[in-house]
């Protein structure tokens, strides 16, 4: 019973960490959009924490280099599990518009495992909220 | 007997009065801001999400100060629930919280380290203030004893009105809320991550907030001495003691440690001595 519980709970309660990886900063601040009174997402449980230790969910935005991503690796392994990754916006996928410069390494999959793809340029504050929950079904998955 | 069972009964309800608290803090909060806000069980979602998470720790001496954190937070209440002696009870949650500052002093990280120095002076801020309030019961009552403190027939708020004000200035640092805020918080992303508990994670940081609620449950006993002789009274007192909490709260901005230090003793001490004079003149 207490193990449900606590299944229950993971997908309740998902504590997102938010790193920038660089470019424009669009997405960066749709995502931060989605903590404002308008999107609300603390109703569903989630809060934004600032330390790697503390988070469920890693969203992740912005052109991966080989200088942020020795960092992004960094605060990967300190999430400890369960944890999920998503990826957004066009730069998270797979670079966007930056794809083409010299030390752009391509989407956020190339350094760690990412488990939702949320595209736009910049992606919208829905579409975060919908990947979010769409990482919440990896936890109860988890159930099994 | 009897008391051994209300220790039982302090130790099992308080956790569950505690989180519904916290739960109704960040509704409160969220309405204040115009959200909706999570669902009233949300803490207790998070504090078992916590425990079924992976054990990271640094080292042992992390995993020890939160467990003895834990005990006697729950010790404390356990001994206020069997009305024993406020001094004892007193220096029972002291332990709990030097023992938190040493769980964040344990491990190297400067966030945990800062975070840690500034719980340190909160608890410097706050403990003299609570010792005092306990002296000033003692000057009405006679006595450190809960159930001869019960036994009083007029509610203490009526011959200490001033003491009570700082006993919740004491509230405000122990619940770590704003303007007090400043060795954890979770608005304070750049400045210093999560504070002394930046190094605790997983079913640690779960056992911590565990102990914060039980310390929650702690401090509105005390409130509830204050208004010992209705039941109305109590309800009362303590709705309206923690409302003007969450107001303050999403009020205030985050101080340093070096106003909370000048302001609350200043403003504690002289509030505590005025009441005492009047006391003794009275
Ligand atoms: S996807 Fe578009 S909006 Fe988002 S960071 Fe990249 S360029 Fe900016």
């Amino acid at each position: 019973m207490f193990k449900k519980f606590i299944d229950k709970s993971r997908a309740k309660s998902p504590w997102i960490m938010h790193f920038d990886c660089g470019s424009c900063n669009g997405c960066d601040i749709e995502v931060l959009a989605c903590l404002t009174p308008m999107y609300d997402v603390e109703r569903f449980g989630v809060v934004n924490v600032g330390n790697p230790k503390h988070a469920d969910v890693l969203l992740v935005t912005g052109t991966v280099n080989p200088r942020n991503a020795k960092v992004l690796r960094n605060i990967y392994d300190q999430m400890p599990d369960p944890k999920g990754v998503i990826a957004i916006g066009a730069c998270g996928l797979s670079g966007g518009i930056f794809r083409e410069c010299y030390n752009v390494l391509g989407g956020i999959d190339k350094v760690i495992p990412v488990d939702v793809y949320v595209p736009g340029c910049p992606a919208k504050p829905e579409a975060i909220i919908d990947g979010v929950v769409t990482a919440l079904a990896k936890f109860e998955g988890l159930r099994g | 007997m009897e008391t051994i069972i209300l220790m039982i009964f302090g130790v099992v309800v308080a956790p569950i009065l505690g989180g519904l608290i916290s739960g109704v803090d960040r509704k409160v909060t969220a309405r204040l801001q115009s959200r909706f806000g999570p669902p009233i069980l949300q803490p207790f979602y998070d504090v078992a999400k916590l425990f079924g998470k992976v054990k990271v720790i640094n080292n042992f001496w992390q995993v020890f100060c939160a467990w003895v954190y834990l005990i006697a937070a729950a010790l404390s209440v356990a001994l206020l629930f069997a009305q024993s002696d406020l001094l004892l009870i007193f220096f029972v949650q002291a332990i709990g919280a030097v023992f938190l500052v040493m769980g964040g002093l344990a491990s190297s990280s400067p966030y945990s380290q800062v975070g840690a120095q500034r719980e340190l002076i909160q608890v410097l801020t706050y403990e003299p203030l609570i010792i005092l309030v306990f002296a000033s019961i003692f000057m009405v009552t006679g006595s450190f004893r809960i159930d001869e403190i019960l036994a009083y027939d007029q509610p203490l708020l009526v011959k200490l009105p001033l003491m009570f004000i700082v006993l919740g200035y004491a509230l405000t640092i122990k619940l770590r809320k704003s303007p007090f805020d400043f060795s954890t918080s979770h608005h304070a992303h750049q400045e210093l991550v999560k504070g002394v508990l930046t190094e605790f994670s997983g079913p640690y940081l779960g056992i911590i907030e565990l102990a914060h609620w039980y310390e929650t449950v702690f401090i509105l006993g005390i409130c509830a001495l204050f208004w010992h002789t209705s039941l109305v009274g109590v309800v009362l007192l303590l709705a309206s003691t923690y409302f003007a909490e969450i107001l303050i709260d999403n009020t205030m901005s985050r101080m340093t440690w070096r106003w909370m230090l000048k302001y609350v003793w200043s403003v504690g001490l002289v509030m505590s001595f005025v009441n005492l004079i009047w006391l003794h003149v009275g």
